[in-house]
């Protein structure tokens, strides 16, 4: 375990550093004036841009600047925003709306897909299971967008059960709307492969010798179907952080929340590039490191992995 | 057919018609052994999601190389005085806020974003087998250096990497946003493609094709590579679902197509202000979004069935 640990931290180092340089790369070394393009169709006074030449060491080589802005980075400045706010008090202020409403999100996508995907790979070929097939299929193919839109109208217009726009210290119980937008498309996923992988459990050796041993169908299903079956959806939730996180930018702008992701949202229709670029910056460092846990969770999960070397 | 044997014993031996021999004698070695495409085909074509999402597909694609043969108005014959009306005569899905047909708009945004989608997945394809195979085959040195800058690019969520090139981009046409897609995409078919060259490569026709004496490119563009494209066919097809959606969602930020261009996700977009008095505005490019999608997963869905012999037992 301690050897699998340590390798995955070494392997980490590159992919931070790699991913950090390449959204560098891409925004400063476009053809063009990077200037210019961050802040698309308005021509900032000569004062901004002084000032932002010198803040992202722009007359300096690619290298030299992105080594100022990792060293900014390792000591908490994370950027600043179109209107001077550092990005990091943004943020700080920023998260805990999101966070909320990215636990509801996970807490629904979780147990809600896991339960169906069960159920529906008991039950194979079955009504139920045919009926889940579908739902995750629209799912999956209705753009997180017009979900949003359309249960906002329903719920929030129409039958008058929810908020259509979150209030500023959102609340738990006006999120729920939204967490339910967010969750949707991950849900059909873990539908999805939560029934495959328990289909897939029911015929394997370790199930025929626990029920042969006398083992009750409760029992079988809970401890020896279903443990195994959660170690894909675990691997899942990790990359599906990704997104996650686009779908925050997406919800949080539909129901105007003020979070990380209804920042950014607003960032992007003001066309405010330097907030943009560093919201998301910040928001592919947490990615690569969710998915450094999640590996380090899997490992846990199955044993197969911790003893390999 | 009972027979004496000399200690008088009676032993009764089948009948060869009823032996794995006969079997064997029954293969025509004239005839050409059936490939796993062929299997595939006739598995395929007993099911109905199969048939119902290639009509699907051929009618959206007919449509999108010729809208003018669907719709008669045209789409930017507008007039504002039928802003966000309901359904009339010649006009089966009403009007958008700016007084144009629905229908028309719908047929005539079909291109932009089949146009997006195929040309994503195309160059998400080329690449990643490319490298994946060449990763795959030839291992080592290239091998390390390939998945590591892969690994990198696997960092970047596609659509976060789309909105941050995309905001800083100048040029926003169904081909920059293809391709701003593609490169964060491309390593997930690398990986895939990796994979399944690594257990070609150590199959038994390879072993004997280098016992042949076969050159290494030829083993790789002859055998390894076509014995190793299903599992790269199944994402592709399905990722060309999930690229229309990027390209819908990139346009409703404000950051996809420029707003002249007619394209489902612009549409979505800027009927967001109309929802509440008229939701057909939003809810039929919607459809017509989804209905695109949904046949891309459910082909993706049937051939993937199709193409692994395991699966195709379990059904």
């Amino acid at each position: 375990m301690l050897w699998y640990t340590g390798k995955r931290l070494l392997q980490m180092i590159p992919v931070f550093f790699g991913a950090t340089f390449l959204i560098y790369f891409m925004v400063f070394s476009l053809p063009g004036d990077p200037i210019a393009a961050l802040y698309g169709d308005r021509t900032p006074s000569p004062g901004v841009i002084a000032q932002i030449r010198a803040q992202y060491y722009l007359d300096q080589p690619l290298l030299v600047q992105y080594f100022h802005y990792m060293v900014g980075f390792f000591q908490g400045d994370l950027g600043t925003t179109y209107s001077g706010r550092p990005v990091s008090e943004v943020m700080a202020s920023a998260f805990p709306v999101t966070a909320r409403l990215a636990m509801l999100a996970l807490i629904f996508e979780a147990f809600a897909g896991v339960l169906v995907g069960l159920i529906a790979g008991l039950r194979k070929g079955k009504l139920f299971d045919a009926s889940a097939l579908v739902v995750s299929l629209l799912l999956i193919s209705v753009p997180t967008f017009v979900i949003g839109f359309v249960l906002q109208f329903v719920f929030g217009v129409q039958l008058g059960w929810a908020r259509t726009t979150v209030s500023g210290e959102a609340p738990l119980n006006e999120l729920i709307l939204p967490a339910l937008v967010l969750a949707s498309v991950s849900f059909a996923y873990i539908v999805r492969l939560t029934r495959a992988s328990v289909s897939d459990n029911l015929n394997a050796d370790f199930v025929r010798t626990a029920t042969a041993k006398g083992l009750s169908r409760p029992r079988v299903v809970t401890v020896h179907v279903l443990r195994n079956s959660l170690v894909p959806v675990v691997t899942f939730l990790g990359v599906d952080l990704g997104s996650l996180m686009v779908g925050a930018i997406v919800t949080e702008g539909i129901f105007n929340i003020n979070g990380v992701g209804g920042t950014v949202y607003k960032a992007i229709k003001l066309g405010e590039g330097p907030t943009v670029v560093s919201f998301i910056a910040v928001m592919v460092v947490i990615f690569v490191l969710a998915n450094l846990l999640v590996d380090l969770l899997y490992a846990a999960l199955d044993p197969r992995i911790r003893y390999a070397k | 057919m009972p027979s004496n044997s000399p200690s008088g014993q009676t032993h009764y031996v089948a009948e060869l018609e009823d032996t794995p021999v006969a079997a064997v004698d029954r293969l025509d070695e004239s005839q050409k052994a059936r490939s796993t495409w062929a299997d595939a085909w006739d598995s395929m074509r007993r099911r109905p999601s199969f048939w119902i999402s290639s009509v699907l597909i051929l009618l959206i694609v007919v449509v999108a190389l010729f809208p003018s043969l669907f719709a008669q108005t045209a789409p930017d014959a507008c007039d504002l005085g039928n802003s966000n009306d309901g359904p009339a005569a010649g006009h089966p899905l009403g009007f958008t806020r700016q007084g144009c047909d629905v229908y028309s708009r719908i047929v005539f945004g079909t291109q932009a974003s089949i146009t997006v989608g195929l040309l994503a997945t195309m160059l998400v394809t080329l690449f990643g087998v490319i490298i994946g195979a060449l990763a795959g085959f030839y291992g080592g040195l290239l091998d390390a250096l390939v998945s590591r800058i892969g690994d990198i690019f696997f960092a970047v969520p596609t659509v976060l990497g789309a909105i941050v090139l995309m905001s800083v981009l100048p040029v926003r046409t169904p081909v920059t946003i293809a391709v701003v897609l593609s490169i964060f995409a491309w390593p997930q078919i690398a990986r895939i493609m990796r994979g399944a060259v690594l257990s070609a490569r150590n199959s038994d026709y390879v072993t004997a094709s280098i016992a042949l004496g076969v050159s290494n490119s030829k083993i790789l563009l002859r055998h390894v590579i076509p014995n190793s494209l299903a599992p790269v066919i199944v994402i592709a097809t399905v990722s060309l679902g999930t690229f229309i959606v990027a390209e819908a969602t990139l346009s409703f930020l404000g950051i996809g197509l420029g707003s002249d261009v007619m394209s489902w996700g612009n549409d979505i977009g800027q009927a967001q202000t109309s929802i509440r008095t008229s939701p057909q505005v939003l809810l039929y490019p919607a459809a017509a979004l989804s209905i695109t999608v949904l046949s891309f997963l459910m082909l993706g869905d049937v051939l993937r069935d199709a193409l692994d012999p395991a699966a195709r037992a379990r059904r």
